[in-house]
């Protein structure tokens, strides 16, 4: 290292040819794949991203079909446009799409293009993973989306509830094409939140500290975080109810010991925070938006930050408000009101802090801002309503009637859907490197403004009049004819608005580029240049402000002239920064992942497996988990921790980094870790379910023939053997470290035998004791819990198995083993899941 | 002063005076509903104001010149107006709310009723203290004054009791029973509906609420538990050919059958098909025939063999059963 630093002569970036170099390089290696089949193999932030967003967009102009087709049906009293069948298809369809196909994903696909121009990153720390990401979500949204034109679409509501969707004799194929088509979607929406986590802690560029951080990374972590913690609960409650369909487990049944509301609990504990996952990222752009616009510092950053995460955090506190009419404990109505009502603080804070900074600043009215401010004035007519239906005894009344469709659609339109095109005028011309028209955008905010509110303020009162939710028609005697219309009008004037925009971008090719910056704005992501190039930034700066632009001397220039690091890539391989935590010092240097086709290959067997599921072809469901399975295994050995070909590398201004770590320093760490946190909370809904059953009922464990079990001799052993597994691993990581590789490959071996046997004896008590999982809801739950705990272990086993095959093959060493370090973070979770599992089913029935 | 405040708005609002009266939560003939009518017009009020002030606000900031406001001045507008002001305002709402959400006491010697929300229609069970219990459905009768203690349950899916003008809703989920506790006010025949999704006729599970005068109720309720009153008639007979009473009761006349609603006194209500029709023999007619044509996803199954002329015996058998 010493000899080699003192041979290095940094490059002469004052001279043009060293530039000119240094840029043809970085032109070959960022170069996007050709050809017809090839360009779709791309992974480049820059094109995933506007494919996820097109698609994105996409699915909401569909879904936003479908909410037509619901308004002229319901425009006159007792219309028969549609049938009561195609118009519960039509709302259930309207809503999952637009929370699952379009909010959520939206964001994802918005902060794939921007993360790295807002950070100076050339890309995403996992581009690969990125790749993986839209390729799911674009089958499963075809999937789920396209189910209606053959009338299976799903007709439960968007949110499920059983017995009407878990019985089959009640309801068909749409229940499952939602169940599993989304679950799979859930999936790729949980890859690219780990994804965003760590490019938001690791890729910083250096010196920007987490309090230098531009706002817009920190919602990403936020919103991140808790896509994290919320879709799990989903994706547990997601088996359990295919488990109900598919096998007769009777987890919601309540005549076999079931309850119809643990879907709720586990739903609505997703569903609450989700409400902020997409809302928070309006709140996100404005503060990017706004102190460009009032050409100053946004005042008050700190408070800003405080409040999005106390939204996080409340937010997971206020499920209980979507049951207000279940009949729970009138002690819990009374807490969760309490803690409803004190989400709006922090949501105060954050909209006092845009209306101090525009009151502070030089405020120049544009097009984005416009979009902004009304977007900001129709939310808070759906938080003020929203603060009303917080208070209990109102909402029994508001509760499942058009009161609350209008609640929400003030608060998503005004949360979402009018900030994304107020981000759309923003940050077209970062994107494009042209402006939309300023024209037809402001005809097209305020024909959308009059008719959204012609569309919706009407059902406050609908529903106050007693018209409820999700009926597909309304007698005449009701008097609310006359609202209905004006909304069916607005619905259409509000449609135009849309297709004006559509419009306004389908022009766009034809105008001419923008000035680079054109807003004048300070932030990071403004470096982008109207004829950028795909290597993302020349030189990825040193930062000292929150906003460099305005504040650091000649910081374009230097950026631009590859002053800063990293200016070039003498090694042509694509790479990136990889910094500490909390203050952003350097400390390595990443190798990214170049276009493969192996993303889209493996997105294309997972899909195998849900879809195949859906049509209970299990066989070549199976074939396809196999398929999916040979696709990682194939996509990791061939592009992940590959041994450089020297130690550490220059990246400029005498700095010098190693190309390789492993453990906590290393992104993959931190992924494998993130993943894990994910998967346990999964895992925590389901054990969640074990206590809830126990808490209902009198008798838990019951018994009887088939219900006792599964005793405590086999869940100790396959506790025993999980320790053992665990152990072995974590001591192969320390020996083979030390150096000892054949102790290690020993261990290894030793792990992967005591996993496998944990597995066997998991299933071993409940199979002994012969535990019916179709008779009542406690040997399912039991049968749960050991399958899942069973499917980890196989799978910890796989990457014993894996990590062993790569020290033979000679890819793992003592200093290269970030394949050891990150499986054994995998072991951490997996001894924490057997412990539960076994001390819950083997030890708790002698306790309880 | 609360009259005031409905008279402004019903001044403001024309269109709500033409709206109905019969299914409203803004015109309660219920303790419960009326109640919450009081805190709905609070809060109304308070959004208008806050909605109104921010508006207002918005707008000055827009123009303000710049440095109108210092770094210092714009902190303690966030941390008053954004952080202290909206935590005093919703304490003072939840204190102010709480009381309404206490449910009213109940006495042995109160009126209890069962009710059943079932795909797609509700099975009504008076049971009066110290009195046996009378099965009905479609319909449900309220003694003018008095408490009534509702238990709802669920055989099936997850359905939601609603009758907007006697109190909030409440779910009814299978496996559990939920009490809801009312007090009518006013004597009136009103209307309840379904309000959770539960399945293809949600939209058409309504049903009549008739508040009454104690008297007239407890006459109302000793003719409900007589058997039904029946002579031989074709109607009668096409009824027990087509095999009707295999899932209709009539008291005193067919067997106990649980199935579908109870028809004792069918012809004594004022709907048909749970709320949606009114009691008239066409109606009666054209259902028996194709129920679903009327009613889509409901259970009962069609008739296609049967003549019109046997509907019609049929429909006059039933607007019989008073």
């Amino acid at each position: 290292m010493t000899t080699e630093s003192a041979q290095y002569v940094a490059p002469d970036q004052n001279d043009p040819a060293v530039r000119k170099g240094q840029e043809d390089r970085l032109r070959e290696v960022w170069k996007p794949p050709s050809g017809w089949f090839f360009r779709w193999t791309d992974v480049n932030n820059n094109r995933i991203g506007v494919w996820y967003t097109l698609t994105a967009f996409g699915f909401m102009l569909f879904a936003g079909v479908l909410a037509l087709i619901m308004r002229t049906q319901l425009a006159v009293p007792n219309n028969d446009l549609v049938t009561a069948n195609t118009f519960n298809q039509l709302f259930t369809l309207h809503g999952s799409m637009m929370m699952f196909l379009f909010a959520v994903p939206m964001f994802e696909a918005v902060s794939i293009i921007l993360l790295p121009q807002l950070l100076g990153a050339r890309d995403l720390p996992f581009p690969r993973l990125s790749g993986f990401g839209y390729w799911s979500f674009l089958i499963g949204g075809v999937f789920v989306s396209g189910s209606i034109f053959f009338d299976a679409a799903p007709d439960g509501g968007w949110f499920m509830y059983p017995p009407l969707t878990t019985r089959t004799d009640l309801s068909g194929l749409g229940a499952d094409i939602w169940m599993l088509g989304l679950s799979f979607i859930e999936v790729s929406s949980v890859a690219a939140a780990v994804e965003l986590i760590v490019g938001v802690l690791k890729c910083r560029p250096p010196g920007m500290r987490l309090n230098l951080m531009p706002l817009y990374a920190w919602y990403i972590l936020v919103v991140a975080v808790m896509i994290l913690f919320a879709f799990p609960p989903l994706i547990a409650g997601d088996v359990l109810f295919e488990m109900e369909r598919l096998l007769n487990w009777p987890f919601f049944n309540a005549e076999k010991g079931g309850d119809p509301l643990l879907w709720q609990h586990l739903f609505w504990i997703f569903g609450h925070p989700e409400v902020y996952i997409v809302f928070l990222p309006s709140i996100a752009l404005f503060a990017m938006l706004i102190p460009t616009f009032a050409q100053r510092h946004l005042l008050g950053y700190p408070w800003i930050v405080l409040a999005a995460v106390g939204t996080a955090f409340l937010s997971f506190g206020l499920w209980v408000h979507h049951m207000f009419t279940t009949g729970l404990p009138k002690i819990s109505l009374a807490f969760f009101a309490a803690a409803s009502e004190a989400v709006a603080i922090p949501t105060g804070v954050q909209i006092f802090v845009f209306i101090a900074t525009l009151w502070a600043g030089n405020v120049k009215k544009s097009t984005p801002l416009l979009y902004a401010s009304g977007s900001l004035a129709v939310f808070v007519i759906g938080g003020l309503t929203g603060v009303m239906v917080a208070v209990a005894p109102f909402d029994w009344q508001a509760h499942d009637t058009y009161f609350i469709v209008a609640h929400l659609h003030y608060v998503l339109i005004g949360g979402t859907l009018l900030p994304l095109f107020a981000g759309l005028y923003y940050y077209w011309p970062l994107i494009t490197g042209k402006k939309l028209s300023d024209k037809l955008g402001r005809i097209a905010f305020w024909i959308m403004f009059v008719g959204m509110n012609l569309t919706f303020f009407p059902m406050h009162l609908s529903g106050l009049l007693g018209m409820p939710r999700r009926v597909f028609t309304y007698p005449e005697e009701l008097g609310i004819g006359g609202l209905n219309l004006a909304s069916t009008a607005g619905s259409y004037m509000f449609a135009t608005g849309v297709l004006i925009v559509c419009i306004d971008l389908a022009l766009s090719p034809r105008r001419p580029k923008a000035p680079r910056n054109p807003w004048n704005a300070g932030t990071l992501e403004w470096l982008a240049h109207p004829d950028d190039e795909d290597w993302g930034i020349r030189s990825v700066p040193l930062i000292e402000s929150r906003y460099p632009i305005w504040d650091q001397k000649n910081f374009v220039q230097k950026v631009d002239e590859g002053r800063f690091f990293l200016p070039d890539a003498e090694e042509m391989r694509r790479e990136s920064i990889i910094t500490t935590v909390l203050d952003a010092r350097p400390l390595q240097v990443i190798r990214l992942g170049t276009p493969s086709v192996k993303p889209m290959m493996t997105a294309v067997a997972l899909a195998g497996v849900f879809i195949l599921t859906t049509y209970h072809l299990y066989i070549w469901s199976a074939v396809s988990g196999v398929a999916t399975l040979a696709c990682v295994l194939w996509w990791l050995w061939t592009g992940t921790a590959e041994i450089p070909e020297k130690p550490t590398k220059h990246i400029g201004h005498g700095i010098e980094v190693p190309l390789y770590t492993s453990g906590p320093s290393a992104p993959g760490w931190w992924a494998m870790f993130i993943t894990m946190m994910a998967d346990a909370t999964a895992f925590s809904g389901l054990v969640f379910g074990y206590f809830f059953f126990w808490t209902i009922h009198n008798d838990f464990p019951p018994t009887g023939a088939g219900l006792n079990g599964p005793g405590v001799f086999w869940p100790m052993v396959a506790l025993a053997l999980t320790l053992a597994g665990w152990a072995a691993t974590v001591g192969a990581r320390e020996v083979h470290r030390r150096g000892n590789v054949g102790a290690g490959r020993a261990l290894l071996v030793v792990g992967i035998v005591a996993t496998l046997a944990s597995l066997f004896a998991g299933l071993a008590g409940p199979w002994y004791s012969g535990l019916d999982p179709e008779l009542h809801v406690y040997p399912a739950i039991v049968w749960t819990l050991a399958i899942w705990t069973a499917v980890h272990a196989a799978i910890g086993v796989i990457m014993q198995a894996y990590t062993l095959a790569r020290s033979l093959a000679g890819k793992m060493t003592p200093v290269y083993d970030a394949d050891l370090r990150n499986i054994t973070v995998y072991h951490h979770f997996l001894a924490l899941t057997g412990i539960v599992t076994f001390c819950t089913i083997g030890l708790f029935p002698g306790v309880a | 002063m609360r009259k005031a405040i409905s008279l402004s708005v019903g001044a403001c609002l024309p269109l709500l005076a033409a709206c109905n009266q019969h299914q409203s939560t803004l015109a309660p003939f219920g303790e419960e509903a009326d109640k919450v009518l009081s805190i709905t017009i609070v809060l109304v009020i308070g959004a208008i104001i806050l909605a109104g002030g921010l508006a207002l606000l918005m707008r000055h900031a827009m123009r303000a010149p710049e440095g109108d406001l210092t770094h210092k001045g714009g902190m303690k507008l966030v941390l008053w107006l954004g952080g202290i002001g909206p935590s005093i305002i919703l304490l003072a709402l939840l204190l102010y709310a709480l009381p309404a959400m206490r449910p009213r006491e109940v006495a042995n010697s109160d009126l209890r009723i069962g009710v059943e929300g079932e795909q797609f229609w509700w099975r009504v069970r008076y049971a009066p203290p110290g009195g046996s219990v009378v099965e009905g459905a479609n319909e449900l009768r309220l003694p003018v004054g008095r408490t009534v203690e509702l238990s709802l349950r669920s055989p099936d899916v997850i359905h939601s009791f609603w009758v907007p003008g006697l109190a909030g809703k409440m779910d009814m989920i299978p496996g559990r029973t939920n009490r809801l506790v009312v007090r009518a006010t006013k004597a009136g025949t009103y209307r309840g509906v379904c309000a959770e999704f539960c399945g293809l006729g949600h939209a058409l599970m309504a049903f009549d609420v008739i508040a009454m005068e104690p008297p007239a109720f407890e006459r109302w309720l000793a003719a409900q538990r007589q058997p039904a009153v029946v002579t031989a008639s074709p109607g009668a007979r096409a009824f027990a050919s087509y095999g009707c009473s295999g899932c209709h009761s009539v008291r005193g006349v067919g067997p106990v059958a649980k199935i579908g609603p109870d028809l004792t006194h069918f012809g004594s209500r004022p709907t048909l098909a749970a709320g949606i029709l009114p009691m008239t023999k066409a109606n009666i007619a054209g259902f028996v025939r194709d129920p679903a044509k009327t009613k889509p996803g409901v259970r009962m199954p069609a008739f296609p063999q049967m003549s019109a002329a046997e509907a019609d015996q049929i429909a006059s058998y039933l607007q019989g059963l008073k």
